[in-house]
């Protein structure tokens, strides 16, 4: 099961602070991330990246953005 | 499926920071204030007195620059279906950042932008602004790990997002209606400098454009330069940073081939000497951006593409650029106004007690 940071209506840097603090806990090896704004989307792929993680897959939802990221 | 944003990419950030650096000097060239091709707080001020609340005689102009940003990114953000009308976090405490963001870089006497185009243009003053600029966004960091919050947005009418680009255009209106008349200081509802930065500007078609141009572009790469100094502090990111180099390297470039470098610190254009209240406005503003989530352009682009608290913003530095010359807070190349210190103080009292009590808890 995987954990789901839920990053709705929240401009940066908050996104990337809640996915970050989700992967420094180390105790996922799948982030589900939803967001709700394209520079979001763009700022959390980047950060999760840049820590290593691959983005597995983007849903386009209602409104927004569903990521998965993965732990290389 | 959406074609990629290549905007967002590291090459695509660096062009338009680039791109705003070339047209910034350019716009000085044309007509724009000395070391103010672009200022977005300096622009603010001068549309507030435009519109006459407040009268300071040297700074009032209806700036087509600005809202060129807000209608070059509504354009962008309709393009590449990124438009989204939201608002309701916390908008009273986004307007009071506003005001003293306002207040705190007329103190300096520059946005973050025309601090950078100082640099650029060899104004050694500029220097101190950029260290209370990073000091305050510094601070501000601090608070965004504290868990600083000012609450999610909600989804709202598309009406809602359009509000403040309509006012743009009945801003450009009002220019259109009520052209600058040479020798006047007054054109029907508008005021005009006769003399001073505000008398100073290139031809409205021609600021329009690069307004256009510019809010286009930002909005697809997200530019911003508070950003820029708050993703290299929280997350070592340099990404957005390497936009803003890129503009300090362009502008210079131009600076030097339109023989616009004069390096020093005395007597430069718009500026003055005192260094403590240089770092001071702009830690204040720095800390304010920070709070708010953008530096005063960003807000703007941000305002374009729907963001109804971002345009409650950019009204909260418009009203502070009228307390800002009403009050005497304002600084002028003489050096800080009578009150500004006074304000500089209350204002990062204000940042603190905001930044201390808005802890909303998101989970």
């Amino acid at each position: 099961m995987s954990t789901t940071v839920d990053a709705r209506g929240l401009s940066c840097p908050q996104p990337v602070l809640m996915t970050l603090d989700e992967i420094k806990k180390g105790s996922d090896m799948e982030i589900i991330v939803l967001v709700d704004s394209d520079t979001s989307k763009e700022n959390v792929s980047r950060a999760a990246q840049s820590q290593g993680w691959e983005i597995a897959d983007v849903q386009e939802t209602e409104g927004g953005y569903q990521l998965t990221i993965k732990k290389n | 499926m959406k074609l990629k944003n290549i905007f967002a990419t590291r090459w695509g950030i660096i062009g338009v920071g680039g791109l705003i650096g070339v047209l910034a000097a350019l716009l000085q060239k044309l007509g724009n204030p000395g070391n103010m091709g672009i200022c977005v707080a300096c622009f603010e001020r001068d549309i507030a007195g435009a519109i006459g609340i407040h009268r300071a005689a040297v700074v009032q102009y209806m700036r087509p620059e600005i809202i060129g940003f807000v209608l070059g990114s509504l354009i962008a953000a309709y393009i590449f279906k990124e438009f989204r009308a939201r608002a309701g976090s916390a908008p009273i405490a986004r307007f009071v950042l506003g005001v003293f963001a306002m207040i705190g870089a007329l103190v300096f006497l520059g946005c973050p932008w025309r601090a950078l185009l100082r640099l650029a243009a060899g104004d050694g003053n500029a220097i101190f602004g950029l260290l209370g600029l990073a000091g305050g966004v510094w601070i501000g960091t601090l608070f965004l790990k504290g868990g600083y919050n000012l609450g999610r947005t909600e989804k709202t009418h598309t009406s809602v997002g359009w509000l403040l680009p309509l006012i743009m255009l009945g801003f450009l209106g009002l220019m259109l209606i009520f052209p600058q008349i040479k020798g006047e200081a007054k054109s029907g509802i508008l005021f005009y400098s006769l003399k001073g930065p505000g008398a100073m500007h290139a031809s409205l078609i021609i600021s329009l454009a690069a307004g256009l141009a510019i809010g286009f572009l930002a909005q697809r790469s997200r530019f911003c330069t508070m950003g820029a100094l708050r993703d290299l502090i929280l997350f070592k990111q340099t990404h957005l940073l390497s936009g803003v180099i890129a503009l300090v390297v362009t502008a210079f470039i131009v600076n030097i081939i339109l023989d616009q470098f004069h390096p020093g610190f005395a007597k430069q254009a718009v500026a003055h000497t005192m260094q403590v209240w240089n770092f001071g406005g702009m830690v204040l503003a720095g800390l304010a951006f920070a709070l708010a989530g953008g530096c005063p352009g960003r807000q703007l682009f941000l305002a374009g593409e729907g963001d109804g608290d971002a345009a409650v913003f950019v009204i909260g530095m418009i009203v502070g650029a009228a307390f800002s010359h009403n009050f005497a807070l304002a600084s002028s190349p003489k050096g800080v106004g009578p009150h500004g210190i006074a304000a500089v103080i209350i204002g990062i009292l204000v940042c603190l007690f905001i930044g201390f009590t808005m802890r909303k808890k998101t989970a």
